[in-house]
Parts: structure tokens; sequence; C-alpha cells
């Protein structure tokens, strides 16, 4: 393929089966998207964002003199255009679509660390205005607002794909899902019920800020799920397996469509043989992959500045101390490539990187949005994100993964005489000022004599986020980022998210499972 | 947008979709306004305040079927969203069991009122909001100097949609609901800062509790986790309490819907009219209770509400049976999901069940865990306390409850008399002869 698919194109019209002329708001059916595309430099980029929401700079601006009227320290315009799309097979036939087009601006002003918020789905310059008079509301004197100098913030591209969402048709899409359909029947006979889902979405984001910032990006997301049911002897099982990112088509490859069909299959075929293990405080070990939902859960939630901010997380006290063994690196990161979790920027304009929340061993920093940065004096680290237009940025996760460490996996797994190891998962919660926190293993082995041996399905594991984190005591050097589609929630707002994990060894952690005695 | 101009966009909707060449058509558009307010640290920590609107088509086009919604509700950008979305429909499979219900499955209409409609919501001031958020933090932080934080909150909103299907529906609602309460941090000596929460809904202002009632609740239920602890694996006589007891019945619920059924992911496929829980397990689905959190006429797909006995005395009467699997298993039509779900409550109060607990734990509430609708597997995170002889020693936390819903609720040995009022589920406290917990 040729040129990289960006920020520039913006939606076409006309391609079979697409949802997208229509979603185009009207105004902008008068400006020609591909004239504007072969337009260059940043201030083209710029262009198409304020003529793709039919705002200019000077209607930024009196939205901004609006909204710190009653004499905010600070306020900031999100405006976004969503496109979410879904098929469904079941039953052998692709036979449900459904989508959703999303459009509207968030306005938020800071008094302080006090937040008003409003938002409207109708981007004119009235509609603006009352919202901005609604969030100018926090706070309560009379200002003058000295309209900005808005200046274009860049920033690196760390998911560029060759075809945006809205330009690949139903009809496109169709023919993987029969494809891993015929797979899954094909790979075993006792497969009985599969489903396969292909779910994509384009986002185009613009933020302009009243320190002069307006930035924008274009964040794409795909994603392919395969779920299976089985029966043998009359007992049937459950399992699924998907993979996600920020992509465009060309990721679900001819390989990746194999893996997603085999994997589904193995992983339901495989719980005819699982076993429950006993309950109580055992050691687990924790597979490269996905099994950095133990990081998410068990310590990147207390770490958000929000809660520190608040004195109402458990790691409240313990910057600069030690919290796990030297060889524990963990840090949450917006730059992987074409991770679920990246982000260019973030969604209050601050650029984005990888931050370290434990460096050898020594808790070092917080997630920080604008508020909490401000609160503690330090830079943002590019965390402030929303669901939508619809909410006020909150600190939160990215890729939230440990860096590889001293020891193998083979080693990690002699070791131990009675235990777990974790593969997949379901989900997670946290309480995060007593740092209880759970994930759901939905398959695994058991280890016996240092070695794999049944299956295992379907149990909770519970424990204490800094407590766990010191009974890391081995980390093996192969870590893997998780291909899943991970969501994270918080505040009542859905995060899209990941993580990874080399393979780790907790020495003792409780996992539900059978009494033998009462 | 009022709820008549919204039956004519909706009828303007349908037929441009007919025009594009749709068979049949439903349509939903709502419109909300809501207000929210946090406090915290004496002072005002967050004012929102926004209207929203929704349209969601269902195009039913030759055998095929897609759902397309936006929230740009004008009809110059409708008229291209709804030639596309019917011709995007065309790319689908052709499923035969792709239609609008039946209508006889559609209500008559009724003079009936819900009370589900605050007619004050709009004589309703900010000032007034925040004064409640602010009382109820005040209330918190008031209860102990243990109290590390205390965030209050208040909202409200006003909501209002119709629903118009092709095949002769028209049903529209309009209601109101008001939530207030608390969350509270305290300290523990032992480095862990517990939290808990107490929050309410009610569908009239006035009928929200007292504000101290919120903030004193929120922060006597985080100071009853101070000292918590894990203790031995084991089985135990498990008390849930009636805000947590949803979690287990949950596990049910899951497998009672057609799609499970259909999919053969559900273990109570064939089970109707079979015993799947002890005889004190009686579950209703009331639609028609005055002031519910979810009362309707109609669900989402335009089906009367019907009150329901969906479990009897422990025996599974009725499935959750959508439209679309309902056709497909050949079963009739009940709802895809509860409205107000009612139990038959027991003559004890929680405290009472409690003297009568020689060797237990009482769950106040589950964190994380998951369960498995195909086998009914299950497995919960707990927080809670450990009782001896009828008295509580001291709380429980980072435990695991475990088990199998097939034979889980044969062990429900009590329902309480306390049947929470502040959700649409008003389950009450469940005693279960025995549970298998996962601690030390």
């Amino acid at each position: 393929m040729g040129k990289k698919y960006t920020r520039r194109d913006f939606l076409e019209k006309g391609s079979k089966g697409v949802i997208a002329a229509s979603l185009i708001p009207s105004f902008l059916s008068s400006a020609s998207a591909e004239t504007l595309y072969f337009r260059k430099g940043e201030n083209a980029v710029l262009q198409e964002y304020l003529d793709h929401f039919n705002v200019t700079e000077k209607i930024i601006n009196d939205i901004i003199a609006e909204a710190l009227s009653k004499g905010g320290d600070y306020c900031d315009l999100f405006f976004q255009h969503n496109i979410k799309n879904f098929i469904g097979l079941e039953d052998q036939l692709v036979n449900r679509a459904y989508s959703n087009i999303d459009f509207g601006v968030g306005i938020r002003v800071l008094k302080g660390d006090q937040t008003g918020y409003s938002f409207t789905e109708e981007i004119s310059a009235d509609a603006m205005k009352n919202a901005a008079r609604t969030a100018a509301n926090i706070a309560d004197s009379n200002k003058l607002v000295k309209p900005v100098q808005l200046k274009f913030k860049d920033h690196p591209l760390y998911y560029e794909i060759n075809t945006p969402w809205e330009k690949v048709g139903i009809d496109q899409k169709v023919p993987y899902l029969q494809r891993i359909n015929e797979m899954v029947f094909a790979e075993d006979k006792r497969i009985i019920k599969s489903s396969v889902s292909f779910s994509d979405e384009s986002s185009y984001i613009m933020v302009a800020t009243s320190e002069g910032i307006i930035a924008c990006d274009y964040q794409p997301m795909g994603r392919i799920g395969v779920s299976c049911n089985a029966e043998q002897n009359g007992k049937r099982e459950e399992n699924y397996f998907d993979l996600a990112g920020r992509r465009g088509i060309d990721f679900f490859t001819p390989a990746n469509v194999e893996r997603l069909a085999k994997e589904a299959v193995r992983r339901t075929v495989e719980l005819f043989d699982a076993v429950k293990p006993e309950a109580g405080e055992m050691p687990v070990v924790l597979a490269a992959g996905s099994s950095g939902i133990l990081l998410h859960e068990a310590i990147g939630h207390g770490m958000e500045a929000d809660f520190n901010r608040k004195n109402v997380s458990i790691f409240s006290d313990k910057i600069n101390k030690p919290v796990a063994e030297k060889f524990v690196t963990i840090v949450d990161d917006a730059t992987n490539p074409n991770m679920r979790g990246s982000i260019n920027i973030d969604d209050e304009g601050n650029s984005t990187q990888k931050t370290y929340l434990v460096e050898d061993g020594i808790l070092r920093s917080y997630l920080h949005d604008r508020i909490s940065a401000k609160y503690y004096g330090v830079q943002p680290t590019g965390n402030g994100r929303r669901e939508s237009f619809r909410f006020s940025p909150l600190p939160r996760m990215r890729n939230t993964y440990m860096l590889p460490g001293p020891h193998t996996k083979d080693e990690i797994i002699a070791t131990i005489d009675k235990g777990i190891y974790a593969e997949s998962f379901t989900n997670g919660q946290v309480f995060i000022g007593a740092g209880d926190f759970t994930f759901y293993v939905k398959s695994g082995y058991l280890i016996e004599g240092g070695k794999m041996t049944k299956p295992i399905k379907d149990i909770n594991i519970i424990g204490n986020g800094p407590d766990v984190l010191k009974k890391i005591t081995m980390v093996a050097d192969d870590l893997q980022l998780a291909e899943g589609g991970w969501t994270c929630g918080k505040n009542g707002q859905r995060a899209p998210v990941s993580q990874g994990l080399p393979t780790v060894k907790v020495s003792s952690i409780t996992v539900g499972g059978l009494n033998s005695a009462s | 947008m009022k709820n008549n101009e919204k039956l004519s966009l909706a009828e303007w909707v349908i037929k441009e979709a007919i025009k594009n060449g749709a068979d049949e058509v439903s349509v939903d558009i709502s419109s909300g306004r809501g207000v929210e307010v946090e406090f915290r640290e004496k002072k005002l920590d967050k004012l929102q305040e926004a209207t929203t609107n929704a349209l969601s088509l269902k195009v039913y086009a030759d055998k095929k079927f897609s759902v397309y919604s936006t929230n740009d509700l004008k009809k110059d950008t409708l008229t291209g969203f709804v030639k596309e979305a019917v011709a995007g429909t065309k790319y689908l499979s052709q499923d035969e069991f792709r239609k609008l219900p039946d209508p006889k499955y559609y209500p008559q209409t009724t003079k009936d009122d819900l009370k589900i409609k605050d007619p004050g919501f709009e004589k309703i001031d900010t000032s007034e909001r925040i004064r409640i958020a602010s009382e109820i933090e005040k209330a918190a932080l008031e209860t102990s100097d243990q109290i590390i934080s205390a965030s209050a909150g208040y909202s409200d909103g006003s909501y209002s949609g119709v629903l118009v299907n092709s095949n002769g529906f028209a049903g529209e609602y309009t209601e109101t609901v008001f939530s207030a309460g608390a969350e509270v941090t305290v300290k523990d000596q032992e480095g862990g800062r517990p939290e808990d929460w107490m929050y309410c809904s009610v569908r009239f202002f006035n009928e929200l509790p007292p504000t101290d009632f919120l903030g004193v609740t929120a922060a006597k239920r985080a100071l009853q986790k101070i000292g918590q602890k894990k203790i031995k694996s084991g089985k135990y006589t498990m008390l849930v309490e009636n805000r947590a007891a949803g979690r287990l019945i949950g596990v049910l619920r899951g497998a009672m819907t057609a799609r499970s059924i259909q999919q053969k992911a559900s273990f109570l496929d064939g089970m109707l009219d079979k015993k799947i829980a002890s005889e004190k397990l009686t579950v209703i689905d009331d639609p028609f209770l005055k002031k519910g959190l979810n009362s309707r006429f109609f669900d989402g797909e335009g089906l009367a509400a019907v009150r329901r006995v969906m479990i009897n005395n422990g025996v599974l009467k009725n499935y959750f049976v959508d439209n679309y699997y309902g056709r497909k298993i050949g079963m009739d039509l009940t709802t895809a999901s509860p409205a107000n779900v009612l139990y038959e409550k027991g003559s004890r109060s929680f405290d009472e069940i409690v003297k009568d607990i020689k060797h237990g734990i009482i769950v106040n509430g589950f964190i994380g865990g998951n369960s498995n609708s195909t086998t009914g597997d299950f497995s919960f995170g707990i927080v809670g306390q450990l009782v001896e002889n009828g008295e509580i020693i001291h709380p429980v936390n980072e435990m695991n409850l475990s088990g199998n819903a097939k034979d889980f609720f044969m062990a429900l040995e009590e329902m309480g008399n306390d049947p929470y009022p502040y959700s649409s589920n008003m389950i009450p406290s469940m005693l279960f002869t025995e549970a298998s917990f996962s601690g030390l």
C-alpha cells in the first residue's frame, strides 16, 4: 500500500455498504475532503479539522471567552466525531449489523481544581455558547477574557493505517466472518456453536484550550472476536479469543484469521478436561501477555493521580519508596505502535509518553491529567482521557506492562510444586483504598511437581495490591503485550486499554476453587 | 424535543426507510436532560449539565437486519442516514427469523399512571442540588475522625422517548430519576484505606432519603471495614446483605435468556418447570410497580409489559424471551430483560438472622469475579464479616466465594424481610446454609 492514512483523510461518499456519507454533517458536503487532502503542511491538517467541525478560530475564541466569563481559570473544548460499526455472525449467517454515529463538543471550565462541564450535540455557535455559559457556572465572578492565539500542536503517529474504517464497506468485512466460522467448525467436530464479531471505530478529535493549544487526531480501532460452544458426552463448554488494536483491516491477515479460529477452538475444547484447583493461597504463575491485568488492577488504578490527590489510594504515601523486587519495572505507555491503549495526544491535548510507575522496584510516578499535574506541580503525563465529548477527562491508564526480568519461563514453572498457571482472563476489579483486587481466570493449568498438568477454568483470584507487588519473586525475559479488546471502566467512563507481562511468579495469592473440608 | 414531535419524526423516518426499500422498521427516539453535582472538601468539585438526543433505527429488509443510531436528529442529515442504513443492510445474510414482533404482543392503550415522573423536576434549582450534596458530605465527615475523604454526589435527570414499530405499535414514556449519596474512605492502622458508599435512586425528588442518613451510612459502612482480614478457606454459613445479593441472582439471569438457550450456552436449558433453587426462592418480574425504577408499559421491542412469576418456590417458570431468539426456538415471547424484580420475602430481619448464625460469613459486597452461563460455575471476590455464635467478630476481605449455580441455590435457607428499596432489583438479604470460600 502507498500512503499511510493518518489524520488527513476525511469521510468519503458512496462506497458500497458504507455508512459514511450521511454521517458527515451537512455543512461538510459542500467542502470537498479530497481537495483538502492534497494541501500540505500542518495548517492544512488543522484547517480540515476546523472545517470538519464547522468552526473557525474566531468562533473557538468566542466560546472560550464565554466559558471563562465568570472567572474560570482555564477551559478546553473537545470536539469529537465518532463512527462505530459492528457486524456479527451467528448460526452460520452474518445476520446483524449495528452502526452508531456520535458528534458533539464538550466544554470544560476549571476554577482551581473545581470542574464545570457541559456538552452539546449540535455544533453551532449558539449551542456551544449556551453550553459554555453552563460550564462557566463553576466560577462566580465576572471577567473580561482576551482572545488567545491558537497554536497548532503536532504529535507523533503511533497508529497510522492504510484505510480509515469508514471507507471499508460491510461487503468487505463479511468474508472474514464467514471464513473464520468455517475454520472453527472444520477445526473440531465437538464445536456446536460459533459466533464471530467484527467491530471497528473511527474517532476524529480536536482539542482547543484557553492556553492557546489546538491539536487534533484520528483514532482508529479494529477488533475481531470469536466465541465457541462445544459439546462432549452431553457436557458443554464455552470460551473465546479476540484480536484488537488501533489497526486497519489489513491487520486481519490470513495468519491472524487462522489464529482467531484455532485459538478460540483450542481454548474451548480444552475445558472438557479442566479441573478446579483447591481453594486457598498458593503460588500463581501468570502467563506472558494478557496477565498484565494483574498490573492494571494491583497497581495501575491506585497510581491514577486523582485518587492520590484525594488521598484515597493505598499508594498515596509510597512515592519513591521500594514496593517490589529490584527486577520489577512497570510502565504505562501511550506510545506502543497500534496497541489498543496507545494515544498520540491525550484528550486534554497533552503530549503522551511512556510513564514509569515502578522503576527497579521503586514507586516513581502517578498517572496525571491536567488537574492532578497542577496539584502536584509536575508536567502532565498524557493520561487525561475521556469516553467521549459527554465526559470530562480523568487520569486513565493506556498500555500498562512490566518490562522483562532476569528469569525464564521454564525456571519459574520448575520452582513450583503445587500451584496454578493463569493464561486467559475475562475481567478484574480493585478497591483503590483497601488495595483488594481481583481478576477472573477463564483458563489456565495446574502446576504439579514443577510441571504444567491439567487445564483449569473459571476461578477468581483475589489479592492486595502492595502485598502482591512484594510477592512478585520471579520475572521472565519473555514480555508480551495483550492483543485482545480490553476496556477499562472508571467513574462510569469506558476507555480502551491494553496491558502486558512477561511470565511472572507471585509466591502466594488467594485462588477461588474447591474446598475439600469445612 | 417533545414526545409528539418525536412521534412525528419517527413516523417520517419510517416512511423514508420504507421508501428506500425497507420492509419493516422500528424507530426509537429519546432525549434527556441531566445535572450532576459532586462535593468534596467542603466545596463544589464538579458541576455538569447537558442535554442528549438519540435516534435508533432498526431496518428489516429482505429478511436482513441492522440497527443504525445517531445523535443528529436534523431531517436533512437523517434523509441520507436512512438511505445508507437501508442500503447497508442489503450486504448481510438473509435470516428467516428477522422480522418485527407479532402485533399480538403489543400493549393495549392504558390510562394508568406508573408514577415515574416527578412534575416538580423543572423547579429544582442548582443551589438546592449543591445544598443536598454539601449536607451529605458534612454528615459523613462528622461521623468519625478516622475519615480520610468523603465525596458526596447528587444527580437528577428527566428522560423521555418514543418507540414506533411500522407494523402497528407506537408508545411513549417520560420519567425522572434523582440520585444522591456519598463515598467515604477511612484510615486503617494497617495502612489500608477501606472505602464504601451509599447511593440511592428514586423517582420523586421528595422521596430521597435524608442527607444525614446517606452520609452517615456511607461512613459507617467504611468504618465497619477497619481491621479487615482474610480467614481460613472452607465452608461457611453465608448471609448475603440485600444490596449485594443481586450479583448472585445475576448468575441465574444470565442463563435464563432465550439467546443463551438457543446458543446452547445455558445450564438452565430444559429446566422449565423444574427445581433450580430451594423453595425459598420466588422471583417476580413486575413492570407495573408504582414509582418503580424500571416500571414500564412496554419493553425495548414494544412487547407489552406483563407481571410474571419467573421462579416459583424454586421452580423455573419462565425464561426471558425476546423477539428474535423466541422465534428461533419457537417459544412465546416474554421480554428480553426484567423490569422491577420482586422477591417473596421472609419474616426475619437481617439482625435476627445474624443472631442464629453459628459459624458464618456475612457478605456485604462483591468485588470482581464472573460466572459461566454454560456450566453454572461462578467465582466472586467478597468483603464481609465473620460471625461466630451470633456475634460479628471482625470484618473479612480478600476472599473468594465459588460454586456452581446448579446446586448452589438449593442451599438457600431463608430470605430476609428487607427488600432493598433503592434498586429495580428489590432483593432481600439471603441466607445460605453452606457456601465455599477461599482465603488463607
